[in-house]
């Protein structure tokens, strides 16, 4: 009997996959690319700063925990994963915020809503999300002090890249200027205070802050983030049934409201390029591990979380509902997923 | 990342329907993965039959016939092409017969490139050379076909199994279409698996006799209709197929049906859906509803089989990788081990990492080529690192979906795997575990890079062991039942009949048309090689 040479055991499938996290997550990072320029265009230079801090809090509580886990550091840091979850909390935040702000946010949404349920694949509820509500929550005026977008304010007001970073840091503005004549609310949570003080939508809009589709500035960030989103969805990355249901609800909401009464209720248009909305429907909501994972069950986790989004913005304390829109449908995804399960091949 | 295989999920599309027993209209996508072909480099050479090796190794026994079957044969005796070496068992014991002349060295047991098990009692036989035909085979004599078992039991003592991968005894599934009306014989030359092309060769060179053992089996069955699988990949083994259909007149039995490219079409299962639209219900057999379904190869071993009395010793292996020398397909017999077909191949060209009995996505990893060529082996990959790598580290399921989008049986493989290491049994059956076909395509689309199908594999064998012997006969049991609760919907919602009273004049009809069918082949010129 020959003795022929020793080959490796593994069983088939022996093709091995072309895709890995890794790669998902660039592409995310690539994706973000368009809407993160438009943003500095629009907001200046902090959001760039705010990233920077988060990505740094993010890795360095990702390396801390995983350390702590007695996990390997390297694979999980280079998954990306945490610099994700960073720059989605940056987009959140008000561009001039001080540094500590990110920080926490960052270290809450990897210690606290990723580490503390197991880790990548184990969270309910999607870390950027939970780092921005617990912000949002405790620290409510640095949260809500937004800047002007480009165009509506005198140049010699616009803070340069030198005085938002010596804000961040020191919390020092350049002398002569107080926050309150740099900072202004956003468009959403102005209707909203226009709205208690009974003035009619078209009244409100004729202010500066608003374009022809959305809030202004706001508008060109969510056509930005739609169409990383949809190159997304044309490598594969998210699918369709997210991102579409999420915008069909709240433009299905928004319009049947304004159709009753356009005075007070905003037009769908609006809705869609307002906020974060576009940036929520390919970005936030589309997390596969905290979102329904069937295909119809993406429908309704979609759809519910456009339809919560109209009613908090409309009805709720808070001008934007995204990010609690995203929580409270996060909590329902094992229901979703049980009901939704697809028929088996041949099953009755 | 440029990779050598690029799967992208293919969209469901709208599905044709079997309409009166014809088939019409567009197929259906289908579910699963489009993965790059490796099929060129080994059918860009002709066909040509390996050299007899020296010695040869047969199994004596295959899985299914294990304790039926009586080696016939002792050490030193001499053996005849073609002649038995086993006797006895039942319709499910499938003979081994000499693949050549030679003289029986031993018999002892011996690797062998199985699923199921990695040794089997196997007749050594020392090749003299002459490959002298046994004088025992004639053309079988079909009026003694007349019922189910004499049928099976005569297909299997002639060595005929599927030859698409998973061996079952030919002769038990046709039988068992002659206890209800069969709407549809589906020939399956799909071939999806993207290195394998031993079924594109054979298609290409004996056209006729996949035609005609086609035809044979339509009429062996009485069905309503006949179908000949191909994938669109496959031009020139469509034009000889064709051209076939035209010189056995078959154009009223047979039709020819494009499947698009996309694996595992190919699965039975698989195929009936995308084929009809209608899904084969779980634990419920094809045969049970009216479907027959055949590989190319299985349909071309029972027309020579019919024609000249000849069991089945050889079959086409694709030889291929980058790992080999002359990629190429080979008529190889049974019991030449993967070292000598090789060699015939000109040898290893590099290092081998991988050496896999089978295709890239299901195949069964060889720990040595001493093992022989059975009748499962329509491939051998001889896999560079470079070609097969190694996958990367594994990493924490997403949820991304991916593996649920393309699972051909529609099964979340994401769910399945978080309860396979959890012990709750009956969740596992509930989700699907035993429906899963074991295809690979979760893994191939995974980027977490999780061994989902080796997970479920393992998963299935704990299930029953962990099953005590009560349990396991209940279990089977409620399977049965289940069965038997499908079926009986399936026939009352599709119309499905058992067969009429008239049974033997229905049998003596189709075997009239079996002899008429081999007739006709026979009198046809031989092909004029263009």
């Amino acid at each position: 009997m020959t003795s022929g040479p020793s080959f490796a055991l593994r069983p088939a499938p022996h093709v091995i996959p072309v895709t890995s996290v890794p790669q998902v997550m660039r592409r995310v990072l690539l994706a973000l690319l368009p809407a993160t320029v438009v943003y500095v265009v629009v907001f200046g230079w902090g959001l760039l700063i705010n990233m920077a801090v988060a990505i740094v809090f993010a890795l360095g509580a990702e390396a801390l925990v995983l350390r702590a886990r007695r996990r390997p550091i390297a694979p999980s840091l280079a998954d990306a994963s945490a610099a994700v979850t960073a720059i989605l909390l940056a987009f959140a935040l008000p561009p001039l915020a001080p540094w500590w702000l990110p920080a926490i946010g960052a270290a809450t949404a990897i210690v606290v809503a990723k580490h503390l349920y197991g880790g990548l694949g184990g969270n309910p509820f999607n870390p950027a999300m939970v780092g921005y509500v617990v912000l949002l929550i405790s620290f409510p005026t640095e949260m809500t002090q937004w800047l002007p977008p480009a165009g509506t304010i005198e140049p010699d007001l616009q803070l340069g890249l030198a005085a938002q970073l010596s804000f961040a840091i020191a919390g020092l503005l350049p002398a002569g200027t107080g926050i309150d004549a740099i900072t202004q609310a956003t468009p959403l949570d102005q209707i909203k205070e226009g709205l208690g003080e009974m003035l009619t939508i078209t009244e409100i809009r004729n202010g500066a802050l608003y374009g022809a589709l959305g809030g202004r500035g706001w508008e060109w960030i969510n056509a930005a983030a739609a169409a990383g989103g949809i190159y997304l969805l044309i490598r594969g990355v998210i699918r369709w049934h997210i991102p579409v249901a999420m915008i069909a609800a709240i433009a299905i909401c928004a319009a049947t409201m304004h159709t009753l009464d356009s005075s007070r209720f905003l037009s769908s248009t609006f809705h869609v390029f307002s906020g974060a909305t576009l940036l929520g429907a390919f970005f936030i909501a589309t997390d596969p591990v905290t979102a329904a994972a069937t295909p119809k069950g993406r429908l309704i986790y979609g759809a519910g979380i456009g339809f919560l989004t109209f009613a908090i913005r409309t009805w709720g304390g808070y001008p934007d509902g995204i990010a609690f829109a995203v929580l409270l449908m996060n909590a329902t995804v094992p229901m979703i997923d049980r009901y939704t399960r697809p028929r088996i091949y041949g099953r009755d | 990342m440029d990779s050598e295989e690029t799967p992208r999920t293919p969209t469901v599309e709208s599905s044709a329907v079997l309409d009166m027993g014809v088939i019409e209209g567009r197929v259906s996508r289908g579910r699963g993965v489009v993965l790059r072909a490796h099929k060129r480099s080994s059918t860009s050479a002709p066909l040509e039959s390996a050299p007899l090796p020296n010695e040869i190794v047969l199994p004596l026994e295959s899985g299914l016939s294990a304790q039926s079957i009586r080696p016939e044969v002792r050490s030193g005796q001499r053996v005849l092409r073609g002649q038995p070496l086993v006797s006895g068992g039942g319709p499910l014991a499938t003979w081994t017969h000499a693949s050549t002349s030679g003289v029986i060295r031993s018999l002892e047991t011996h690797p062998v490139g199985e699923a199921r098990r990695r040794q089997a009692l196997c007749a050594m036989l020392e090749v003299d050379g002459d490959d002298e035909p046994w004088s025992g085979l004639e053309p079988p004599d079909l009026s003694q076909w007349d019922t189910p078992d004499a049928l099976a039991m005569a297909m299997s003592r002639a060595g005929l199994a599927g030859l698409g991968g998973a061996v079952f005894p030919a002769g038990v599934k046709l039988a068992a279409t002659w206890r209800r009306a069969t709407r549809l014989v589906v020939i399956n030359g799909v071939e999806c698996e993207p290195y394998i092309s031993c079924d594109d060769m054979l298609m290409r060179t004996s056209p006729r006799e996949v035609i005609a053992g086609a035809l044979v089996l339509v009429e062996l069955t009485g069905a309503e209709a006949g179908v000949v699988a191909i994938e669109a990949d496959k031009p020139e083994a469509h034009e000889a197929l064709e051209r076939e259909i035209g010189a056995l007149g078959a154009a009223d039995r047979l039709s020819l049906v494009v499947v698009p490219v996309v694996y595992p079409a190919g699965g039975e299962r698989q195929l009936i859906e995308i084929l009809t639209g209608n899904q084969v219900p779980s634990l419920v057999r094809p045969t049970d509803i009216g479907y027959l379904c055949q590989n190319v190869g299985t349909a071309v071993a029972l027309c020579r089989f019919l024609q000249t009395g000849e069991p089945l010793i050889s079959r086409i292996t694709t030889v291929t990788g980058t790992g080999v020398l002359r990629q190429r397909n080979l008529e190889v017999r049974f019991g030449t081990r993967v070292a000598d077909v090789v060699t015939a191949c000109g040898g290893y060209n590099a290092p081998v990492v991988k050496l896999i009995m089978g295709g890239s996505m299901m195949g069964i990893p060889l720990e040595s080529d001493v093992v022989p060529v059975t009748r499962s082996t329509n491939c051998i990959v001889a896999a560079t690192e470079q070609e097969l790598p190694e996958a990367e580290d594994v990493q924490p399921c997403i949820r991304c979906g991916d593996c649920a989008a393309v699972c051909p049986a529609y099964l979340q493989p994401q769910e399945l795997f978080r309860l396979a290491g959890q012990d709750r049994s009956s969740s596992l059956d509930q989700f699907g575990l035993f429906d899963c076909i074991e295809c690979g395509c979760c893994d191939v689309v995974c980027p977490s890079h999780i061994p989902l199908t080796e997970s479920f594999r393992t998963e299935k064998q704990r299930f029953v062991k962990a099953l005590s012997f009560e349990a396991r006969k209940q279990w089977i049991d409620s399977r049965e039942e289940l069965r038997r609760e499908r079926i009986q919907r399936w026939e009352t919602t599709h119309g499905t009949r058992v067969v009429a009273g008239n049974e033997q004049q229905a049998i003596q009809h189709r075997l009239a048309a079996v002899t008429d069918v081999i007739a006709r082949l026979n009198r046809l010129p031989e092909p004029v090689e263009a």
